[in-house]
Protein backbone atom coordinates (compact mmCIF):
# COMPACT_ATOMS: atom_id res chain seq x y z
CA UNK A 1 0.00 0.00 0.00
CA UNK A 2 2.73 2.76 1.05
CA UNK A 3 4.81 1.34 -2.04
CA UNK A 4 1.60 2.14 -4.50
CA UNK A 5 1.25 5.73 -2.66
CA UNK A 6 5.29 6.43 -2.90
CA UNK A 7 5.01 5.42 -6.75
CA UNK A 8 1.95 7.42 -7.21
CA UNK A 9 3.14 10.30 -5.53
CA UNK A 10 6.63 10.14 -7.35
CA UNK A 11 4.51 9.84 -10.88
CA UNK A 12 2.45 13.13 -9.99
CA UNK A 13 5.92 14.67 -8.93
CA UNK A 14 7.42 14.01 -12.12
CA UNK A 15 3.99 15.08 -14.24
CA UNK A 16 4.41 18.49 -12.73
CA UNK A 17 7.74 18.77 -13.40
CA UNK A 18 7.58 18.16 -16.91
CA UNK A 19 4.33 20.28 -17.23
CA UNK A 20 6.42 23.13 -16.14
CA UNK A 21 9.11 22.59 -18.74
CA UNK A 22 6.18 22.06 -21.25
CA UNK A 23 3.79 24.84 -20.02
CA UNK A 24 6.59 27.48 -19.77
CA UNK A 25 8.91 26.56 -23.15
CA UNK A 26 9.86 29.34 -25.21
CA UNK A 27 12.93 28.79 -27.66
CA UNK A 28 15.62 31.38 -27.25
CA UNK A 29 16.10 33.49 -29.85
CA UNK A 30 19.74 34.98 -29.35
CA UNK A 31 22.59 33.06 -27.64
CA UNK A 32 23.70 33.81 -24.60
CA UNK A 33 26.75 35.46 -23.98
CA UNK A 34 29.29 32.42 -23.00
CA UNK A 35 28.29 30.69 -26.60
CA UNK A 36 28.59 34.39 -28.46
CA UNK A 37 31.81 34.81 -27.57
CA UNK A 38 32.43 30.91 -29.15
CA UNK A 39 30.98 30.96 -32.21
CA UNK A 40 32.88 34.53 -32.29
CA UNK A 41 36.47 33.86 -31.63
CA UNK A 42 36.66 30.26 -31.69
CA UNK A 43 37.47 30.12 -35.27
CA UNK A 44 39.78 33.12 -35.04
CA UNK A 45 40.86 31.95 -31.60
CA UNK A 46 41.54 28.25 -32.36
CA UNK A 47 41.42 27.72 -36.23
CA UNK A 48 38.59 25.13 -35.87
CA UNK A 49 35.50 25.70 -37.94
CA UNK A 50 33.64 22.95 -36.25
CA UNK A 51 32.86 25.00 -33.06
CA UNK A 52 31.93 21.95 -31.29
CA UNK A 53 34.56 20.37 -32.09
CA UNK A 54 36.69 23.92 -30.68
CA UNK A 55 34.29 23.41 -27.14
CA UNK A 56 34.88 19.98 -27.08
CA UNK A 57 38.74 19.01 -27.02
CA UNK A 58 40.05 22.99 -26.18
CA UNK A 59 37.39 25.22 -24.17
CA UNK A 60 36.03 22.06 -22.23
CA UNK A 61 39.42 19.75 -22.88
CA UNK A 62 39.17 18.57 -19.41
CA UNK A 63 36.20 17.38 -19.51
CA UNK A 64 36.61 14.98 -22.00
CA UNK A 65 40.15 13.99 -20.84
CA UNK A 66 37.34 13.07 -17.69
CA UNK A 67 35.35 11.13 -20.12
CA UNK A 68 38.07 8.93 -22.14
CA UNK A 69 38.56 8.36 -18.33
CA UNK A 70 35.64 6.80 -17.38
CA UNK A 71 35.25 5.13 -20.39
CA UNK A 72 38.72 3.15 -19.93
CA UNK A 73 37.84 2.52 -16.41
CA UNK A 74 34.34 0.95 -17.81
CA UNK A 75 36.15 -1.15 -19.76
CA UNK A 76 38.58 -2.23 -17.82
CA UNK A 77 35.78 -3.05 -15.71
CA UNK A 78 34.13 -5.33 -18.03
CA UNK A 79 37.72 -6.76 -18.61
CA UNK A 80 38.68 -7.47 -15.23
CA UNK A 81 35.13 -9.01 -14.90
CA UNK A 82 34.90 -11.22 -17.78
CA UNK A 83 39.00 -12.15 -17.86
CA UNK A 84 39.57 -15.54 -19.44
CA UNK A 85 40.76 -17.74 -16.41
CA UNK A 86 44.33 -19.57 -17.46
CA UNK A 87 43.96 -22.63 -19.48
CA UNK A 88 40.03 -21.85 -20.38
CA UNK A 89 39.82 -22.34 -24.37
CA UNK A 90 36.55 -20.51 -25.29
CA UNK A 91 37.14 -20.73 -29.06
CA UNK A 92 36.18 -24.02 -29.84
CA UNK A 93 32.53 -24.62 -28.44
CA UNK A 94 29.93 -25.44 -31.02
CA UNK A 95 28.20 -22.18 -32.75
CA UNK A 96 25.74 -21.61 -35.42
CA UNK A 97 27.52 -20.41 -38.26
CA UNK A 98 26.76 -16.63 -39.45
CA UNK A 99 24.09 -16.15 -41.91
CA UNK A 100 25.61 -15.84 -45.81
CA UNK A 101 24.42 -12.70 -45.88
CA UNK A 102 26.72 -10.69 -42.99
CA UNK A 103 29.37 -13.31 -44.29
CA UNK A 104 29.36 -12.09 -47.74
CA UNK A 105 28.16 -8.12 -47.08
CA UNK A 106 31.37 -7.82 -44.60
CA UNK A 107 34.07 -8.17 -47.55
CA UNK A 108 32.12 -5.15 -49.26
CA UNK A 109 31.06 -3.11 -45.93
CA UNK A 110 33.64 -3.44 -43.64
CA UNK A 111 36.57 -1.03 -45.39
CA UNK A 112 33.98 1.44 -46.06
CA UNK A 113 32.66 1.29 -42.26
CA UNK A 114 36.90 1.96 -41.59
CA UNK A 115 37.59 4.55 -43.84
CA UNK A 116 34.19 6.30 -42.62
CA UNK A 117 35.51 6.23 -39.25
CA UNK A 118 39.12 7.29 -39.46
CA UNK A 119 37.40 10.32 -41.84
CA UNK A 120 34.78 11.23 -39.04
CA UNK A 121 38.14 11.74 -36.59
CA UNK A 122 40.23 12.94 -38.86
CA UNK A 123 37.75 15.80 -39.98
CA UNK A 124 36.73 15.87 -36.34
CA UNK A 125 37.89 20.03 -36.96
CA UNK A 126 35.98 20.67 -40.14
CA UNK A 127 32.67 18.71 -40.22
CA UNK A 128 30.58 17.36 -37.70
CA UNK A 129 31.86 14.25 -35.86
CA UNK A 130 35.01 13.76 -34.40
CA UNK A 131 37.21 10.96 -32.24
CA UNK A 132 34.33 9.67 -29.97
CA UNK A 133 32.15 9.24 -33.17
CA UNK A 134 35.13 7.71 -35.62
CA UNK A 135 35.89 5.48 -33.04
CA UNK A 136 32.36 4.46 -32.36
CA UNK A 137 32.31 3.76 -36.18
CA UNK A 138 35.44 1.80 -36.16
CA UNK A 139 34.18 -0.17 -33.21
CA UNK A 140 30.86 -0.83 -34.79
CA UNK A 141 32.38 -2.10 -37.56
CA UNK A 142 34.53 -4.64 -35.60
CA UNK A 143 31.25 -5.83 -34.11
CA UNK A 144 29.74 -6.61 -37.57
CA UNK A 145 33.22 -8.55 -38.01
CA UNK A 146 32.50 -10.37 -34.53
CA UNK A 147 29.06 -11.22 -36.17
CA UNK A 148 30.17 -12.14 -39.36
CA UNK A 149 32.52 -15.10 -37.81
CA UNK A 150 32.62 -15.51 -34.18
CA UNK A 151 35.29 -17.50 -34.45
CA UNK A 152 37.40 -14.47 -34.71
CA UNK A 153 40.35 -13.78 -31.95
CA UNK A 154 41.33 -9.99 -31.54
CA UNK A 155 45.09 -9.70 -31.56
CA UNK A 156 44.91 -8.33 -27.65
CA UNK A 157 48.81 -7.46 -27.77
CA UNK A 158 48.40 -4.80 -30.64
CA UNK A 159 44.62 -3.71 -28.73
CA UNK A 160 46.20 -3.16 -25.24
CA UNK A 161 49.16 -0.89 -26.99
CA UNK A 162 47.29 1.21 -29.51
CA UNK A 163 44.85 1.99 -26.58
CA UNK A 164 47.06 2.66 -23.46
CA UNK A 165 49.68 4.58 -26.40
CA UNK A 166 46.57 6.46 -27.54
CA UNK A 167 45.66 7.80 -24.10
CA UNK A 168 49.26 8.40 -22.92
CA UNK A 169 49.93 10.49 -25.48
CA UNK A 170 47.21 12.12 -25.24
CA UNK A 171 47.82 13.37 -22.04
CA UNK A 172 51.61 14.54 -23.31
CA UNK A 173 49.92 16.72 -26.13
CA UNK A 174 48.01 18.59 -23.10
CA UNK A 175 50.64 19.00 -21.19
CA UNK A 176 52.38 20.20 -24.40
CA UNK A 177 49.92 22.71 -25.13
CA UNK A 178 50.48 23.53 -21.00
CA UNK A 179 54.24 24.15 -21.68
CA UNK A 180 55.02 25.52 -24.88
CA UNK A 181 51.17 27.44 -25.19
CA UNK A 182 48.51 29.15 -23.27
CA UNK A 183 47.35 25.86 -20.96
CA UNK A 184 46.29 21.96 -20.92
CA UNK A 185 45.28 20.77 -23.39
CA UNK A 186 45.72 24.08 -25.35
CA UNK A 187 45.76 23.58 -29.25
CA UNK A 188 47.98 26.63 -30.28
CA UNK A 189 51.53 25.01 -29.97
CA UNK A 190 51.62 23.84 -33.63
CA UNK A 191 50.77 26.68 -36.21
CA UNK A 192 46.62 26.88 -36.55
CA UNK A 193 47.47 27.28 -40.36
CA UNK A 194 44.90 27.75 -43.17
CA UNK A 195 41.06 27.87 -41.70
CA UNK A 196 39.67 25.08 -43.28
CA UNK A 197 42.04 22.88 -44.84
CA UNK A 198 42.61 19.42 -43.13
CA UNK A 199 46.06 20.32 -41.65
CA UNK A 200 44.78 22.94 -39.27
CA UNK A 201 43.94 23.89 -36.10
CA UNK A 202 46.88 22.84 -34.02
CA UNK A 203 46.84 19.98 -32.49
CA UNK A 204 42.68 19.17 -32.63
CA UNK A 205 43.29 16.64 -35.50
CA UNK A 206 46.27 15.04 -33.41
CA UNK A 207 44.25 15.15 -30.38
CA UNK A 208 41.16 13.28 -32.30
CA UNK A 209 43.22 10.62 -34.03
CA UNK A 210 44.52 9.66 -30.17
CA UNK A 211 40.64 9.53 -28.86
CA UNK A 212 39.13 8.08 -31.80
CA UNK A 213 41.62 4.95 -31.87
CA UNK A 214 41.19 5.38 -28.12
CA UNK A 215 37.82 4.90 -28.18
CA UNK A 216 37.79 2.41 -31.23
CA UNK A 217 40.12 -0.42 -29.10
CA UNK A 218 38.24 0.23 -26.08
CA UNK A 219 34.73 -0.23 -26.76
CA UNK A 220 36.13 -3.38 -29.31
CA UNK A 221 37.91 -4.90 -26.32
CA UNK A 222 34.37 -4.69 -24.39
CA UNK A 223 32.53 -5.99 -27.32
CA UNK A 224 34.80 -9.02 -27.97
CA UNK A 225 35.15 -9.96 -23.78
CA UNK A 226 31.31 -10.11 -23.99
CA UNK A 227 31.45 -12.17 -26.92
CA UNK A 228 32.91 -15.36 -25.04
CA UNK B 1 6.25 23.53 -39.60
CA UNK B 2 7.09 20.63 -41.77
CA UNK B 3 9.80 19.84 -38.98
CA UNK B 4 8.15 19.63 -36.23
CA UNK B 5 5.47 17.40 -38.06
CA UNK B 6 8.26 14.98 -38.42
CA UNK B 7 10.08 15.69 -35.57
CA UNK B 8 6.46 14.74 -33.45
CA UNK B 9 5.75 11.08 -35.52
CA UNK B 10 10.24 10.58 -34.94
CA UNK B 11 9.23 11.17 -31.43
CA UNK B 12 6.26 9.22 -31.01
CA UNK B 13 8.28 6.25 -32.29
CA UNK B 14 10.70 6.75 -29.14
CA UNK B 15 8.07 6.39 -26.88
CA UNK B 16 5.84 3.82 -28.86
CA UNK B 17 9.44 1.23 -29.44
CA UNK B 18 10.30 2.24 -25.58
CA UNK B 19 6.72 0.97 -24.29
CA UNK B 20 7.41 -2.03 -26.65
CA UNK B 21 10.94 -2.60 -24.53
CA UNK B 22 8.87 -2.62 -21.15
CA UNK B 23 6.29 -4.35 -22.11
CA UNK B 24 7.35 -7.71 -24.51
CA UNK B 25 7.43 -10.92 -22.96
CA UNK B 26 9.86 -12.12 -25.20
CA UNK B 27 13.88 -10.27 -23.56
CA UNK B 28 15.45 -10.39 -27.05
CA UNK B 29 12.52 -8.19 -29.00
CA UNK B 30 12.97 -6.08 -26.03
CA UNK B 31 16.63 -5.49 -26.22
CA UNK B 32 15.69 -5.05 -30.13
CA UNK B 33 12.97 -2.35 -29.51
CA UNK B 34 15.34 -0.56 -27.28
CA UNK B 35 18.17 -0.09 -30.13
CA UNK B 36 15.17 0.64 -32.35
CA UNK B 37 13.95 4.01 -29.65
CA UNK B 38 17.99 4.48 -30.21
CA UNK B 39 17.62 5.08 -33.50
CA UNK B 40 14.59 7.03 -33.74
CA UNK B 41 16.03 9.80 -31.43
CA UNK B 42 19.71 9.30 -33.68
CA UNK B 43 17.13 10.38 -37.12
CA UNK B 44 15.35 13.47 -34.47
CA UNK B 45 18.94 14.64 -33.55
CA UNK B 46 19.39 14.92 -37.23
CA UNK B 47 16.00 16.75 -37.89
CA UNK B 48 16.94 18.98 -35.32
CA UNK B 49 20.54 19.66 -37.01
CA UNK B 50 22.80 18.06 -34.23
CA UNK B 51 25.08 15.61 -36.53
CA UNK B 52 27.37 15.17 -33.63
CA UNK B 53 24.88 13.50 -31.42
CA UNK B 54 23.66 11.61 -33.75
CA UNK B 55 25.96 10.12 -35.16
CA UNK B 56 27.32 8.56 -31.32
CA UNK B 57 23.77 7.98 -31.00
CA UNK B 58 22.96 5.74 -34.04
CA UNK B 59 26.75 4.18 -33.56
CA UNK B 60 26.85 3.91 -29.47
CA UNK B 61 22.89 3.60 -28.80
CA UNK B 62 21.66 1.65 -31.58
CA UNK B 63 24.37 -0.16 -32.62
CA UNK B 64 27.22 -1.65 -30.12
CA UNK B 65 24.72 -1.60 -26.81
CA UNK B 66 21.85 -3.71 -28.26
CA UNK B 67 24.79 -6.29 -29.33
CA UNK B 68 26.07 -6.32 -25.96
CA UNK B 69 22.50 -7.01 -24.62
CA UNK B 70 22.19 -9.62 -27.19
CA UNK B 71 25.62 -11.13 -26.18
CA UNK B 72 24.91 -10.50 -22.58
CA UNK B 73 21.19 -11.98 -23.01
CA UNK B 74 23.16 -15.27 -24.92
CA UNK B 75 25.40 -15.57 -21.37
CA UNK B 76 22.82 -15.45 -18.76
CA UNK B 77 20.35 -17.99 -20.55
CA UNK B 78 23.12 -20.72 -21.78
CA UNK B 79 21.82 -24.05 -21.52
CA UNK B 80 24.42 -25.02 -18.27
CA UNK B 81 25.61 -28.54 -20.86
CA UNK B 82 28.86 -28.12 -21.21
Amino acid sequence: MIKRATILLTLVLLGVIFLQMVTKYSPSTALNPLSRHYVAAGPDELGATNIVTAVIVTYRGLDTLGEVAVLFISAAGVGLLLRRKAGENPGKKQRRPSSELVGTAIHFLLPLIFVLGIYIFLNGHLTPGGGFQGGAVLASGIMLLLLADPDTRLNHGIIEWLESSSGFSYVVVGVLGLVLAGGFLDNRFIGLGTLGQLFSAGAIPIIYIFIGLKVGTELSAVLERMKD
Amino acid sequence: MMLVLIATVLCAGIVLSALLAVHLGNIVSAAISAGMASLFASIVYVALAAPDVAMTEAAIGSGLTTVIFLYAIRRTTESPEK
